[in-house]
């Protein structure tokens, strides 16, 4: 590809899925609007949902999902040495995401439920970030394409890997949405990292804030909203816990 | 401006014709908050009947009919060392009825800034000019506080002015299209009774409002009190979430963005409307932030909207419709911000002043 001079490679890229839905890896696939452009920018050295072909030589490589079985951390680190680039795709990678949940009970309890009198290797889930260096993150349940296919023209192009800084409220106001505090929800769209569109709280919605903390968010101030508008701390911890997301912003402080 | 009265009756038929051939927008009911309150937002109306004639006031300002929140700047298409930029200023004409005193005040505000200053936008020039504005008084809500800004009442910046004086209005009829439109219609000139009604009306408009906010010498105190300890308190409440510019009718700070198309033939220039509270209003190429605390972001709004800057020749901007007090989770409001700022400042008043003393 030549354009105004310059000429861009093709990214060698390649997809893993971990402990995951493949949901994130799956939306690659999506928005056939561009879907050929997209594929133009690619050469894909391994992705399963795509081409059978599977080759080890991939520059990038996204990572969907959480790491939850010893295996997959050998796994991981193998992939860690080849790819240049190691991205975070989807909130069970970036997060831990719905995985997280298993943390709450005893793992035998959950191994007893789940898989009743089958021997079964798991443990707690980690995050990527918690395994291997992660060169940046894309979050999302799922992610959204049209932010990935922007990150990789970035990437084709060579110019700086961003995410929206600020929270949802700003998309979630330019749809004209009334407000989820308003109609009596508590919303995650305050404190959680913009860039959605805002979808849920278009589709009436609350936030569960899958995309993580936006930047320098203002918990104590946040707490204090719930509290105000009498509604419930625990749905708000449970809300905050739902993609553990929100590790280290404790919801009942203050 | 020509003056008319025309029955309500009327007045439908009129609107009616005006919503049926255009593209129209007016308030309409959404939602019905958890106190079982009406919200309203300006969407598509197709006739009279879809207008919400009786609404209080919509949750977000007009102002994205003329701003839009994102919006194309211009579109490049590559060829070989060279690029070509597009640009397109065009803009369909719309409808907007219904719009209040303040709404309007708003657009006469952002004419100001956007049509009179150094930098004419023509984006903004080619939505304005193809906007045939209705506006129509209201009754204000307990917390609007337009009048303690001198914008309850409007006399330029709309097509057509309704105010309600019973089974008529009061029309007041400010551009040519808008006078030859209505010669198609049932017009009287108005008697002396209609005038004795529209007085009357406009008295207990204003008599009605509930808010004030002593906006005397504001933009003084504002630059005095730029080190108040009133910043950090309200800035420590403050999310940084951006709503309050989002609803409001004069924010129009924004961002610029350029992209690549996905097929790198083409790239476009994207404005998006920004709101100074948002962490990375002042960030600067290279990660520096010029305004890294909430109270110091809270603090430049409010100048803004307050104290004024020179593109305007420091005309404060706020017009007193309280939408940000209303959507602010936090619970920051101009009033409360303006009130706190000035009991800061009249907490000094029991030193001795060396001012002269009454005679």
């Amino acid at each position: 590809m030549k354009h105004l001079g310059y000429t861009f490679e093709k990214l060698k890229i390649a997809s893993f899925d971990f402990t995951c839905c493949e949901g994130c890896q799956l939306q690659l696939a999506n928005r056939e609007s561009t879907l050929t452009d997209f594929l133009e920018l690619l050469d894909i050295r391994n992705f399963r949902e795509l081409s059978s072909e599977q080759h080890d030589d991939y520059d990038i490589a996204l990572i969907e999902g959480s790491i939850s079985r010893q295996d997959e951390i050998e796994r991981l680190q193998a992939i860690r040495r080849q790819a240049k680039t190691l991205v975070a795709f989807g909130t069970c990678a970036c997060f831990g995401g719905v995985n997280s949940m298993k943390k709450k009970f005893p793992l035998k309890e959950s191994i007893a439920e789940v898989y009743p009198g089958m021997p079964v290797q798991t443990m707690l889930v980690k995050k990527i970030c918690e395994v291997v260096k992660v060169d940046f993150s894309i979050p999302g349940c799922p992610v959204n394409k049209e932010e990935v296919e922007r990150i990789m023209v970035c990437l084709a192009t060579g110019s700086h890997v961003t995410l929206p800084k600020h929270p949802v409220c700003v998309e979630c106001k330019a749809q004209l949405n009334t407000c989820m505090f308003e109609l009596g929800e508590i919303c995650l769209g305050p404190i959680t990292r913009a860039g959605c569109n805002a979808v849920c709280t278009t589709g009436k919605t609350s936030c569960l804030g899958c995309r993580g903390p936006s930047e320098e968010i203002n918990m104590p101030a946040f707490v204090k909203l719930v509290k105000d508008r009498e509604l419930s701390l625990d749905e708000l911890q449970e809300k905050i816990a739902f993609y553990n997301a929100f590790d280290g912003f404790n919801s009942h402080e203050t | 401006m020509i003056y008319k009265v025309m029955a309500k009756s009327e007045f439908k038929r009129f609107t009616d014709a005006l919503l049926r051939d255009n593209t129209s927008f007016g308030p309409r009911q959404v939602d019905s908050d958890s106190r079982g309150n009406a919200v309203y937002q300006f969407l598509p109306v197709t006739s009279s009947d879809d207008v919400a004639y009786d609404y209080t006031s919509t949750a977000s300002s007009a102002k994205h009919f003329f701003l839009p929140f994102r919006e194309e700047l211009s579109r490049f298409v590559f060829r070989d060392q060279e690029w070509d930029q597009q640009i397109t200023y065009e803009a369909n004409p719309i409808v907007l009825i219904g719009l209040r005193p303040c709404d309007i005040s708003a657009l006469n505000i952002l004419d100001d800034v956007l049509l009179n200053g150094h930098f004419p936008s023509p984006y903004y020039l080619a939505k304005r000019k193809n906007t045939f504005v209705i506006g129509m008084d209201h009754l204000p809500l307990a917390d609007c506080f337009c009048k303690s800004m001198n914008h309850h009442t409007i006399s330029t910046g709309f097509n057509v002015f309704c105010s309600d004086i019973g089974e008529d209005y009061y029309v007041s009829i400010n551009s040519s299209k808008a006078f030859n439109f209505l010669k198609e219609f049932n017009t009287r000139d108005p008697r002396d009774d209609d005038n004795c009604r529209l007085v009357e009306r406009r008295k207990i408009i204003s008599d009605s409002f509930l808010s004030e906010v002593d906006v005397t010498a504001l933009p003084s105190i504002l630059d005095i009190e730029f080190d108040s300890p009133v910043w950090e308190k309200w800035g420590n409440k403050c999310l940084n979430c951006g709503t309050c510019a989002m609803v409001c009718p004069t924010c129009y700070c924004y961002s610029v963005e350029e992209s690549f198309e996905t097929n790198l033939k083409s790239a476009v220039r994207h404005k998006r409307l920004y709101s100074c509270n948002l962490v990375d209003f002042a960030e600067v190429a290279g990660g520096h932030n010029f305004r890294p605390k909430n109270g110091d972001r809270l603090k430049y709004r409010y100048y803004h909207q307050h104290r004024g800057f020179a593109e305007n020749a420091n005309q404060q901007i706020c017009v007193g419709c309280n939408r940000c007090g209303r959507a602010c989770l936090a619970g920051i409001n101009p009033k409360d911000v303006i009130n706190d700022l000035r009991m800061e400042k009249e907490s000094c008043l029991t030193n001795i002043s060396s001012s002269p003393g009454r005679i």
